[in-house]
């Protein structure tokens, strides 16, 4: 049985780990070498690293380190932030990383998308969607969110992006859930659920993880595929082995 | 030396640091006879069968692999190609094992591709297997699948049973990524650096 994925994501802003508050107020959180390191030796299951600065500064993202974690840890990671043509995104493929991640650049062309999936194969595609619950209650999707002060509303719905980003040839969605990011009080279940019944790729649940039970109640509750958090993992309040004995106990299959 | 066929995907860089971390040395190559003279060879592949067989036609590669006789190991794509037809383009292969190639179904529970850590099920005892704990997860990206067949010597279960190591004679595959599968990954990688040549 395919087990549940654990993910740790860790966010780069020049060359640091960093992690904010709902998306501000970054703190250095650690080297991403020694950081990627560790979490491959405690069992973490992929690493995501998202260069938060680099859509909304026009960068690609510095690619040195691509390449030394690809060549140190031996577990899958995505790499995301600021990958704008096809290039740069064959870059940071041949530089070791499995997948790579688009977000605004996908709201602003959302072809390309499928010319990446041409270029790479689908499995190699990730869309990750950054989505706030309004007022209203309707689910809508946010760009340049790296940046607070360029952050801006897009025109999309959250749920029909994520089949649109599907339909154009992503194989994985990374839902960020921007109402509970940072603030530790679980995941949007509701909204992970609604957007993981409407597409037939891999859903990855994003933003609230604060607690052991957080996880089990996104995998007891959803269809989600995997769980992604930063600061929990990172603070070590949330050890990945003791997470995943945690889930086991659960009867939640997790890699052992 | 290790021949890593350079069959036109992105991603190969993985494949070469993992057999780096294990000591071994390897060139990347779409030269026939630097291939036919390594010691061993790997075919890695990442994206679609039809644009992988067409590179490896316009390298004027298929028979020259057919040929070889050293240990082969395809990896995920790469165990693909060496079956006979995928339903992927619907596709000919390299035909060096008997089978076919079929696409995964969406359903509830299963997205498609199958991405993620999955259990190994050894079917027999093979050099390849060599070490392998009870529970053994490897990390799978794949959209098709070959069912079980005689050339099986494990398989996983997604949904159904299908094909996660394929040997016949010097010929194996994994249908996951060994090179990111931690350490049961360069276990398996370390096996076939031993199996002998």
């Amino acid at each position: 049985m395919l087990t549940k994925r654990i993910i740790a994501c860790l966010d780069v802003k020049d060359g640091r780990v960093v992690k904010g508050v709902q998306f501000r107020n970054h703190v250095d959180m650690g080297d991403i070498l020694e950081l990627s390191q560790r979490y491959a030796d405690e069992g973490v299951d992929e690493l995501v690293f998202y260069d938060i600065t680099a859509s909304s500064d026009g960068r690609v993202v510095d690619k040195s380190w691509v390449n030394q974690i690809a060549r140190r840890i031996n577990i899958p990671f995505c790499v995301a932030g600021g990958i704008r043509t096809v290039g740069d995104a064959k870059a940071i493929l041949n530089d070791g990383a499995d997948k790579i991640s688009v977000n605004s650049p996908a709201l602003e062309t959302p072809e390309f998308i499928t010319e990446l999936a041409a270029a790479f194969g689908t499995q190699c595609v990730v869309a990750g969607i950054d989505s706030r619950r309004e007022d209203d209650g309707r689910l809508q999707v946010y760009q340049y969110t790296g940046d607070a002060a360029k952050t801006i509303k897009s025109k999309r719905q959250t749920v029909a992006w994520a089949q649109q980003v599907v339909a154009l040839g992503a194989g994985e969605i990374v839902l960020n859930c921007m109402n509970n990011d940072g603030v530790k009080k679980g995941y949007d279940i509701e909204q992970l659920k609604a957007v993981k019944a409407a597409v037939s790729v891999p859903v990855i649940a994003s933003g609230g993880a604060g607690d052991y039970q957080h996880f089990a109640d996104l995998f007891q509750t959803t269809d989600i595929d995997g769980a992604l958090a930063a600061s929990v993992f990172h603070s070590g309040k949330i050890p990945i082995p003791d997470l995943k004995a945690f889930l086991r106990a659960q009867s939640i299959e997790v890699r052992v | 030396m290790i021949a890593i066929i350079d069959s036109g995907g992105a991603n190969i860089a993985s494949v070469q640091f993992a057999l780096e971390r294990l000591g071994a040395k390897s060139v990347l190559t779409r030269d026939a006879a630097e291939i036919a003279a390594a010691d061993r060879v790997l075919l890695p592949g990442v994206g679609a069968a039809p644009v992988a067989m067409k590179a490896l036609n316009d390298a004027k590669l298929i028979e020259p692999i057919r040929k070889l006789r050293q240990p082969v190991l395809g990896i995920c794509l790469g165990m693909q190609l060496l079956f006979g037809r995928s339903f992927e383009g619907d596709t000919d292969m390299l035909g060096i094992l008997d089978g076919e190639c079929r696409a995964f179904t969406p359903a509830a529970g299963r997205s498609v591709p199958h991405m993620g850590w999955n259990r190994l099920h050894p079917t027999t005892t093979h050099p390849l297997l060599a070490g392998l704990d009870d529970i053994s997860h490897v990390y799978f990206v794949h959209s098709y699948y070959v069912p079980v067949n005689k050339a099986t010597i494990a398989t996983c279960n997604y949904g159904q049973d299908f094909t996660a190591i394929a040997a016949k004679d010097n010929f194996l595959g994994c249908q996951f990524h060994p090179e990111r599968s931690g350490q049961v990954g360069a276990r398996i990688l370390q096996n076939f650096l031993e199996m002998p040549s």
